[in-house]
């Protein structure tokens, strides 16, 4: 079996004289749980959307579950192995809650009724309010039921959290961990750090079109760090800029340089220009996604 | 057992999980042949990737520390060799208790002395993965 469940070429969109996703290459291994983070604008749902074959791309190409994405008989059986929760979780405003549920589940073979009913329980949803009805939290709720009431092969979800409270949150994660652990590949964008740092193995960053970080979490934990160095007399930056050092600041006599590695050759060259303090702190993926974000 | 991860600290979290576990045999809290939750429990109860609660066991059980039966779950495995880290752990606490005594002496604020810990393990860390 393929080790990939997407993979992309060179795949763009540009809008007018927009790039909305410039020639990116992404991977995203089967059986993991993979987060694409982004500031707003930055590409996500854009190459979700190229992804599921809703927008066709400029240039370049992508498969999902080995199918080409632009070919539009392959994009109909993959969509059938695929769920996805998108954006604006776009829903019937006239349908209630059940009669959502039963209209949607008739559609797939891979429908599964008892997690409907479940997840119609713990998620608290009122059967027969008409969607339109539905608080933001609600209708993420709904609409995140109706790709979990699934078998698929993949689940990508587009900002799956967004208007959730913390306990819908949790209880969306622990979802998702059940998920993978049936063997689901799971992708989604977010803005929620936090949750991302928890259940995340692979962490993809995009920022202006381009991908600037594709790692697992546990790469990252390991060699980003951030390194405090103060000396009686400041030596060149440049003397710093060694491999794996993204950034220096410099105040007085003070360095602070943030490394996506090598580490431990920093802290050897400073002790070579005799720092008086040396100071190696992680970094967490908040603050890693902010230094990538600033550096470009 | 009762597990804690911190996702912002620099370690991987399979490995937080493994100290943990092996930590909660040396204290006593788990004992030769105890059950462990299976991956998939302990992933949700943790909310973390099963693939993080998969990795921590198969890197003890490589370890000889624990034992995977096919679809009955994990089991620990406890030697001699463990029972005698339990008291280098002692020894050791003792010994840095000690030592955190004279810093204290020395006029060195306890946030002072934790940040030199935490330094001089990390850079000792880093020496480690290089070699």
């Amino acid at each position: 079996m393929n080790e990939n469940v997407i993979v992309t070429q060179a795949l763009s969109k540009s809008y007018r004289s927009t790039e909305a996703v410039r020639g990116l290459n992404l991977s995203v291994r089967r059986n993991r749980i993979t987060a694409f983070l982004g500031r707003n604008g930055a590409g996500k749902s854009t190459t979700i959307k190229m992804l599921l074959g809703m927008i066709r791309p400029s240039a370049g190409s992508g498969t999902v579950l080995g199918k080409q994405i632009t070919d539009a008989g392959e994009n109909c059986e993959l969509r059938k192995r695929v769920a996805y929760v998108a954006e604006d979780k776009p829903l019937y405003g006239y349908m209630t809650v059940e009669q959502t549920v039963r209209f949607v589940g008739s559609f797939y073979s891979d429908w599964r009724a008892d997690i409907a009913k479940k997840l119609l329980q713990d998620y608290e949803l009122p059967l027969r309010r008409e969607v339109k009805l539905l608080s933001k939290g609600m209708r993420t709720k709904l609409a995140l039921l109706l790709a979990f009431a699934r078998r698929p092969d993949l689940l990508i979800l587009d900002e799956p959290s967004e208007g959730l409270d913390p306990v819908g949150i949790e209880h969306l994660l622990q979802t998702l961990v059940a998920h993978s652990a049936e063997g689901v590949s799971i992708f989604f964008s977010s803005h929620q750090i936090a949750e991302v740092e928890r259940v995340a193995d692979q962490v993809c960053i995009l920022d202006r079109g381009c991908l600037l970080v594709d790692a697992s979490l546990d790469h990252l934990r390991q060699f980003y760090r951030r390194i405090d160095l103060v000396f009686s007399s400041l030596p060149p930056e440049r003397e710093f800029r060694i491999s794996g050092v993204e950034r220096i600041q410099t105040r007085g006599r003070q360095m602070c340089i943030f490394a996506s590695s090598n580490a431990d050759a920093v802290i050897e060259h400073a002790r070579e220009w005799n720092a008086v303090s040396v100071e190696v702190a992680p970094l967490g993926l908040r603050e890693i996604f902010l230094e990538t974000v600033k550096e470009n | 057992m009762f597990l804690k991860l911190t996702p912002a600290s620099g370690q991987p979290l399979y490995l937080q999980l493994m100290q943990q576990i092996r930590h909660a045999a040396e204290t006593g809290a788990l004992k030769d042949g105890d059950q462990l939750p299976g991956i998939r429990t302990l992933a949700e109860e943790l909310v973390v990737s099963p693939n993080t609660v998969a990795k921590a066991y198969s890197e003890l059980e490589h370890d000889g520390f624990l034992e995977l039966r096919h679809g009955s779950g994990a089991y620990l495995c406890l030697k001699r060799r463990t029972r005698s880290l339990a008291d280098q752990v002692h020894v050791a606490r003792r010994r840095i208790r000690d030592l955190i005594e004279r810093l204290r002496d020395d006029g060195l604020l306890d946030e002072e002395i934790r940040r030199v810990f935490e330094a001089e393990l990390l850079y000792a860390a880093e020496i480690v993965r290089k070699r």
